[in-house]
């Protein structure tokens, strides 16, 4: 018994030292003020210089969790139980998550820096007034292609893609809006199409796309296109913008039949344990030589005006970064479909991946 | 004769050449200065260098072992605890009922076990933290607990306690003195599977995790879904190190005991 | 005497209360409820109506058979071979050994290997043949699967091979068996206990390799546990997700009285 009783209290202690040591490793390296700030973004969607910097003006830890999907995250923060201070999603989902009463209205007064926001990226229907978001990127839905395996030029449009010639070279985003969203397009839809009869046609014409992809994933699509393992990814342009400069046989466009526009936005939750430290977060980023940095790591499109100015011309110039206003008359921005209407998107994405073969 | 013992060293070296191909080529490319698993560049220790500053994945190794300790302690004192309350039902039909409530867990596949903890942490509005991880994996590895303590407490020879009891010893003292060394070897089982089992977890965990907690496992899935990173690979090498460590002391613990024995326990470091 | 007991009985008791019961009757009632909580029976309806989730549970069904059996053909050999062996617990080890490494690193490292630049097809390179599109397809799927397998096969096989008496063997050999035969009316039947233990700790999990469908199916392969993953992370259809749980656990549960039975019926006739 005796022994038992010291196993236990080893083990205690052990569990003791563990998180002790846990502790001090989690603690930042300068002095801090002992306050945590939870940032719950997309994967690689920030530069991590930056955050060490604005530990360092401020004090705060920052801890850094991703998620790779709108609806993941969703999930995650209505399920409760979670403390994020800042989190990231797209328009629809802004709308959505304002609908379900997730967000606190921003305390504009703290923000000043929202002055240096492009006219055209504020007061979208997604949240009028700007009450609870804040532009961080936008950017568009686009074909990535590898001139090894595609012809420079063969690919124009989205019906392009059903060629046989591209037998199991696809890489689709796993993500049941775009995805959906390509098939309507090409249909002549609406992306924000809620005709159900419609929808089933495009999940149809998406479901003969089905031979021709090879996965369906998320993030890693930088790294196999990188790596010259498909021909094609379907994915956004700062995805694409990673990938170009990793592989010069890379190449995107933005069909001309169109596509998606989409802004991503700063948020803060109401299960937020520290928005005082949120909001510092979101004014230091719209700073424009902080933004100007973060666009040129994420490689997505700065609502920032003078950010942009910061940036390079050739990237500030690029067209299919920061497209025309031609261009931008074409892509549609998705819209909150209610929850009905999402889950029969999902539950058609998902008979079409199990079809996809 | 011989000719049959060629065949079986040939079966068998290839089946662990086929186990053990992985693992090498993660730590052989943890070496290289690329960027991918595709080509050996130079050698380098950089990604050595990043993994041990990276004080996020290193607090996740640590905070993984802790969990793995902790939550094994508490599943084998429930567990034990458990078996004992079992094994003094007089009814058969009780016996059999708790039993099978026992063995739920055991059988169903992880994701409706996270799944249905999932709703049970909502439900009850327990926050998503090292918390209800703390709980899940306490859960799981009870029943495995008692499993083990169980066939130990049936071959106990119950004229030992009686004759404690005729010796004079309190309700106390029969538990520390007769029962509980007689079950050790099962609840040191117990506690080894429980061990494991919270170690090699992912589905549960992924369900019930959140606020900034994260265990190596799901650390390791969000990265794997980032692309290759050669920082895993080195993390990789530091684990295959640790458990070679581990069994090592083991075995050669365990070869100085009787081999008879050895075999039994080695046989429980599995699931 | 009694509080005693209570004082065992209690922890016990309230973990299977919290932790057992409450959540198969917590999947039970969400998936007889609608994302409104009122009653509803629509989530079986759209189950055994839409031919999609039919479909769904017999390919799971099917991959987590032909895994388990797969992992059986490999590991069984394996599993005598090394009751042969003379420095077992050196071998038992080294098997074992991998199966202390993450899971995770292992799917991981099968992403560099099977890719179109990766190991194998570097080696299949070697005979002019490829590259060969590996990963992201179903045998990408089933052969990482069975890879992780093999040693929690291996084991209990081994065991139960293991306790055989060797006199038994020599006995049926004497008597004019053939090999086949051998192996047919004595190893097999006297192994059975370890391939049932090994086929039981292999199908069951192979419900629930989401992870796997996703990093080395390339979401391309669905099986129970991707679906129930995505209804309840991504789609947030807890219900939906809650109804697939209940079907799969009935089913399981129905196996495993089929099973039960049949073992039952063969002591009546020893």
């Amino acid at each position: 018994m005796k022994k038992i009783i010291i196993a236990i209290g080893a083990i205690l202690l052990a569990c003791l030292g563990l998180a002790f040591w846990a502790h001090q490793l989690e603690k930042p390296a300068a002095a801090g003020n002992g306050q945590n700030l939870i940032i719950y973004n997309w994967g690689d969607y920030l530069d991590p210089q930056l955050v060490k910097k604005f530990e360092k003006q401020t004090g705060y830890h920052v801890v850094y969790e991703t998620f790779d999907s709108n609806e993941a995250m969703y999930t995650k923060i209505k399920q409760g139980g979670t403390a994020y201070d800042l989190t990231i999603p797209s328009e629809y989902m802004v709308t959505k998550m304002r609908k379900a009463h997730l967000l606190d209205q921003l305390d504009k007064k703290e923000i000043p820096n929202m002055k240096y926001i492009g006219k055209s990226f504020l007061h979208k229907s997604f949240d009028q007034n700007n009450d609870y978001s804040v532009p961080y990127f936008w950017g568009t839905l686009g074909i990535v292609y590898n001139d090894k395996f595609v012809k420079k030029g063969a690919i124009k449009n989205w019906n392009d893609l059903w060629s046989k010639k591209y037998r199991n070279q696809i890489l689709l985003v796993d993500s049941a809006r775009d995805a959906m969203g390509i098939s309507l397009v090409s249909l002549g839809y609406s992306m924000n199409t809620t005709s159900s009869l419609r929808l089933r046609l495009a999940q149809t014409k998406l479901d003969s796309l089905g031979t021709n992809i090879k996965a369906i994933i998320s993030d890693e699509m930088k790294m196999y296109m990188i790596q010259n393992e498909a021909a094609i990814g379907l994915t956004w342009s700062g995805e694409a913008h990673e990938m170009m400069e990793n592989n010069p046989h890379l190449h995107y466009i933005v069909p001309e039949q169109g596509s998606n526009l989409w802004f991503d936005n700063f948020v803060i939750p109401k299960t937020a344990k520290n928005k005082k430290a949120a909001l510092q977060f979101i004014n230091f980023m719209l700073k424009p030589e902080n933004a100007a940095q973060n666009a040129e790591y994420v490689g997505y499109a700065t609502p920032n005006i003078k950010a942009q100015h910061l940036l390079p011309k050739r990237v500030r110039e690029d067209k299919q970064f920061y497209p025309d206003e031609k261009t931008l008359r074409n892509l549609q921005v998705f819209k909150d479909l209610g929850p009905k209407k999402t889950q029969e998107y999902n539950d058609l994405f998902l008979e079409f991946k199990m079809y996809a073969r | 004769m011989r000719n049959k013992h060629l065949i079986a060293r040939i079966y068998l070296s290839f089946t662990l050449v086929l186990l053990y191909v992985p693992i090498f080529y993660l730590i052989y490319f943890s070496f290289s200065s690329g960027k991918n698993m595709n080509k050996f560049e130079h050698f380098t220790f950089a990604h050595y260098q990043t993994l041990f500053q990276d004080n996020r994945l290193l607090a996740i190794f640590l905070e993984t072992i802790l969990l793995a300790l902790l939550s094994s302690l508490i599943a084998t004192i429930i567990g034990t605890f458990g078996a004992i309350a079992i094994s003094a039902m007089k009814k058969e039909a009780h016996k059999n009922t708790t039993l099978a409530l026992n063995n739920v867990l055991m059988v169903s596949p992880d994701v409706i076990i996270g799944a249905s903890f999932l709703i049970f942490f909502t439900a009850l509005g327990i926050g998503l933290n090292f918390g209800s991880v703390l709980l899940s994996h306490i859960a799981f590895s009870i029943p495995i607990v008692v499993l083990m303590v169980l066939p130990r407490l049936n071959e106990m020879d119950y004229s030992l306690i009686d004759a404690a009891r005729d010796l004079g010893a309190n309700s106390w003292q029969v538990f520390s003195h007769v029962l509980i060394p007689t079950i050790m070897p099962g609840i040191f089982s117990g506690l080894f599977m429980a061990l494991t089992y919270s170690l090699d977890d992912f589905a549960v965990t992924f369900f019930v995790t959140g606020n900034g907690f994260s265990t190596l496992s799901v650390e390791i899935y969000s990265r794997a879904r980032q692309g290759i990173d050669l920082e895993v690979n080195a993390l990789s090498t530091v684990m295959f190190l640790f458990v070679l460590l581990l069994v090592g002391i083991y075995y050669f613990i365990t070869t100085k005991k009787s081999r008879r024995k050895n075999h039994r326990v080695i046989g429980g470091l599995v699931k | 005497m009694k509080t005693k007991k209570a004082f065992f009985l209690v922890p016990y008791l309230a973990w299977i209360i919290l932790f057992v019961i409450l959540p198969i009757l917590l999947i039970l009632w969400y998936s007889f409820t609608d994302s409104s909580h009122s009653f509803t029976l629509s989530n079986y309806v759209t189950f055994f109506k839409n031919g999609t989730f039919l479909k769904m549970m017999i390919n799971s069904f099917w991959y987590a058979f032909l895994i388990t059996l797969i992992t059986l053909l490999i590991s069984y050999p394996a599993a005598y071979f090394l009751t042969k062996m003379k420095n077992q617990q050196l071998w038992l080890l080294l098997i074992i050994l991998p199966t202390w490494i993450n899971l995770l690193l292992k799917a991981y490292a099968f992403i560099g290997i099977l890719g179109n630049n990766g190991l194998v097809n570097k080696f299949l390179h070697l005979f002019g043949i490829g590259p060969v599109n590996i990963l992201f397809t179903d045998f990408a799927f089933i052969f990482v699967a069975t890879y992780i397998e093999i040693p929690f096969m291996i084991l209990p096989i081994f065991n139960a091979i293991k306790e055989i008496s060797p006199a038994v063997i020599q006995a049926s050999e004497d008597l004019g068996a053939s090999k086949w035969q051998t192996f047919r009316y004595v190893l097999w039947p006297l192994s059975r206990p370890g391939v049932e233990s090994g086929v039981q700790a292999i199908f069951i999990p192979s419900l629930s390799l989401f992870m796997l469908t996703r990093l080395i199916g390339g979401n391309k392969v669905i099986t129970l546990g991707t679906a129930i993953e995505e209804y309840f992370m991504t789609t947030m259809n807890w219900n939906m997700g809650a109804t697939i749980g209940v079907v799969l656990i009935v089913l399981m549960i129905l196996v495993m009285l089929l099973t039960n039975k049949k073992t039952k019926r063969k002591k009546v006739n020893l």
